[in-house]
């Protein structure tokens, strides 16, 4: 257990539970990122006639916060030696996304893909995933499990606490940035975004690590990197392959959540009202903003009233 | 690490630069394909026509995969004025064959499927990355590419330019000269959703597979070098017009205004009625014809496509010339390596005798003075479709006067617009002239 503040001004730094058993020592961190690849929401188009999401023909990318993990994840490599591996979850062509994850820089991508994958939400989603990481660790102990803070397509940032809980994982969500990583101790710290400030948090590897946006600037893979990403062979792991036992927590039958209606929020019928400020004082704007609020609205003036005079 | 050597490197992933790998990976070179785009084909523009032949000679069975909208089997040919539009049509059933010979595509969707066939033949493809220069040797052969990544240049025994219409590596490589503002077009498109059976009755359509093509010409360019078009998609309509690059300055008439004009007008508007634009792109067309072609080969390298200028202005045909300059290349660079001969110059004449050969260049070559024409003779897009459209006004108004007079005044207007009947003759004659 450990607790330090680095800077007097951020509020105090939380401790965090580290697991006992001591790490392995070994050369060099093996980290897993895990990404997503999600339609390019900037391009996506609705159906002007049917109102569906229009996913043919719209580009995929990887989720953009899986960049900023990604990103991280390679620094740490790059200043400690070891390997970064990507794994998803999703149909064939998220092959894509592995290579494209690749070609900036990654050493290894695991693509999990079956059919009884289909349909998962995030509970779904993060057995399927713990399963691949429980059968990457037993080449070789996890370190570190990087990813983005949530998806884009989703916007839950369920998956990566989902895997931390059921890897027995320290969480270190929305870290804006590492300090430092003590490979002797086997210790990381890193700043949190929170309500109110920014903690210092230090704990014990291993652990999972969800990035924030904008905490690091994603680089351009050389050539090499870009040839290796066209031409390496990908792992590609079924649901057997990934160790996975019990279908029944897999895709749709492993998924409680359910989606009870998809819509496009409608435009207000009613129309703004304009308060006019120029030359008024504070007050007078606030009393201008109350006669239209009660004119709207009678019960609220009586409740308001009757409030005050209590 | 030792720089990797492939037999060849194609820059760009078009319609040349994927004939030319596809033709070549699959007939087991070790291929590098090189494009700028963010995925491949993402800076690709069409109106768009895929005409079937040409790809038909590079991946026969591509009708059972490709994603195709519509097959042509009607064009329509309009001279447009302010507010009336004469024109022909010529629809038959004979296009509705087994293996039909036109159809509309969506370039998005295309170019990916064409992406997968190349990559499948085995080429090596990396996206995001630019090539910025052709590395040479101690006696100028062209060995390899230079990038925007680091690490270095990436060797191949030949480099194909399949870099689109502005030619940039070519530019800066000093293999040939910057593109001219009249041997260039700058065309720019919209994709207008409306459901299927809306496009189907709109247009008088059998089915979801048929589909029409209108080609206009006339006010639609303002008084400019250029032509509107109009391409039925399964879901949508693709309009756009496009204009020499050199006309657009002269004008000083914004490409979307003249968009704007031409979907405003009275006898296009009912057609987009209702539907949703959803896209809009632009793209420079090369224009200039046979003579506007750059030397398409020198010691390690050859040109494609849009680059070498292959394109048909007057049959709106490019992509599939591209296809075919591709294919031709690749070839050729087959026949080269099966016959262990370096690509100098000199050998590559087998690509450029190829080309003569094709309809590429025949084509060209049929249409040379063309472009020169159409420059001098803008009477051809504003006085002539004008006066087409009020003389059949005149001839089909019932008002009482006599037939005689009318045709008298017709004619009269045909004199007065052109200031004698010698330049109305001049005008056919010269016309005829560079059709021929």
């Amino acid at each position: 257990m450990s607790e330090k503040l680095h800077e007097p001004d951020f509020p105090a730094a939380e401790a965090i539970d580290a697991p006992e058993e001591p790490v392995e020592t070994r050369t060099g961190l093996n980290i897993v990122v895990c990404i997503k690849q999600v339609p390019d929401s900037a391009q996506i188009r609705v159906h002007p006639v049917t109102n569906t999401i229009m996913r043919q023909g719209v580009p995929t990318i990887i989720n953009p916060y899986d960049l900023f993990a990604l990103e991280e994840a390679m620094r740490l490599r790059d200043d400690y030696g070891g390997t970064v591996t990507v794994l998803t979850m999703g149909p064939p062509m998220a092959e894509d996304a592995l290579r494209r994850a690749l070609g900036l820089g990654a050493d290894k991508a695991v693509l999990i893909t079956d059919r009884r994958f289909a349909g998962s939400d995030t509970l779904a989603t993060s057995f399927a995933l713990t399963s691949a990481l429980t059968k990457l660790a037993e080449e070789a102990p996890i370190d570190i499990v990087f990813t983005g803070k949530q998806t884009i397509d989703g916007d839950t940032a369920q998956v990566g606490p989902g895997i931390a809980r059921r890897m027995g994982l320290n969480q270190l969500t929305y870290v804006s940035a590492i300090d430092s990583l003590e490979t002797e101790a086997a210790t990381i710290t890193v700043r949190r975004r929170s309500e109110g400030g920014v903690q210092v948090l230090q704990s014990k590897l291993p652990c999972l690590i969800t990035m924030l946006e904008d905490t690091n600037h994603l680089r351009r893979g050389t050539l090499q990197d870009m040839l290796r990403a066209a031409r390496a062979p990908l792992t590609v792991w079924s649901a057997d392959d990934a160790g996975i036992e019990d279908p029944m927590k897999c895709g749709l039958r492993g998924s409680p959540t359910v989606v009870k209606r998809v819509f496009a929020p409608q435009p207000r019928a009613e129309k703004a009202e304009m308060v006019a400020v120029e030359g008024k004082t504070p007050a007078q704007i606030g009393d201008a903003i109350l006669d239209v609020l009660f004119a709207k609205s009678p019960k609220l003036e009586a409740d308001v009233s009757a409030k005050i005079t209590a | 690490m030792p720089a990797e050597h492939f037999d060849a490197i194609v820059v760009g992933a078009g319609p040349s630069g994927n004939a030319a790998a596809y033709t070549m990976g699959k007939a087991g070179l070790n291929v590098l394909q090189i494009d700028r785009g963010e995925y491949p084909g993402s800076k690709n523009v069409q109106g768009a026509i895929l005409y079937a032949d040409a790809l038909e000679r590079i991946i026969p069975d591509f009708r059972e995969t490709a994603p195709l909208e519509r097959h042509v089997v009607e064009q329509r040919f309009w001279m447009l004025s302010e507010k009336s539009h004469t024109g022909t049509h010529h629809r038959s059933d004979t296009f509705n064959e087994e293996k039909p010979n036109r159809y509309t595509i969506l370039r998005a969707q295309f170019d990916k499927w064409f992406s997968k066939q190349v990559r499948e033949a085995g080429v090596t493809l990396i996206t995001e990355t630019t090539v910025t220069e052709l590395v040479k040797n101690e006696v100028g052969k062209v060995i390899g590419v230079l990038t925007d990544r680091e690490g270095g240049p990436v060797y191949a025994d030949v480099v194909v330019l399949a870099e689109g219409v502005n030619g940039l590596v070519g530019q800066r490589s000093g293999l040939r000269s910057e593109i001219k503002p009249q041997h260039v077009a700058l065309a720019v498109k919209e994709t207008h959703f409306l459901p299927e059976e809306t496009v189907r009755e709109r247009f008088n359509l059998a089915d979801e597979d048929e589909g029409v093509v209108i080609e206009v010409l006339g006010s639609v360019s303002s008084g400019m070098v250029g032509t509107g078009f109009l391409y039925t998609n399964k879901e949508s309509i693709s309009i756009g017009v496009g204009c020499l690059v050199a006309d657009f300055a002269r004008e000083k008439i914004p490409p979307y205004e003249l968009l704007d004009r031409f979907k405003n007008h009275p006898s296009v508007k009912p057609l987009l009625k209702g539907a949703e634009m959803k896209e809009y792109v632009a793209h420079l067309i090369p224009e200039g014809g046979y003579d506007a072609i750059p030397q398409l080969t020198g010691d390690g390298w050859l040109i494609v496509g849009d680059a070498g200028q292959f394109v048909n202005a007057v049959h709106r045909e490019g992509s599939n010339l591209a296809m075919t300059s591709g294919r031709l290349a690749g070839e050729s660079l087959i026949a080269l390596k099966a016959q262990g001969l370096p690509a100098t110059n000199e050998n590559l004449k087998l690509y450029r005798d190829a080309l003569e050969d094709s309809v590429v260049i025949k084509d060209l070559k049929k249409y040379r003075k063309i472009p020169g024409l159409l420059e001098k003779n803008r009477q051809l897009f504003t006085t002539y479709p004008a006066l087409l459209n009020r003389s059949m006004n005149a001839f089909l108004r019932v008002d009482g006067r006599d037939k005689r007079s009318k045709e008298a005044e017709i004619l009269k207007g045909l004199k007065t617009a052109r200031g004698n009947w010698l330049n109305v003759a001049f005008d056919m004659l010269k016309l005829a002239r560079a059709w021929r």
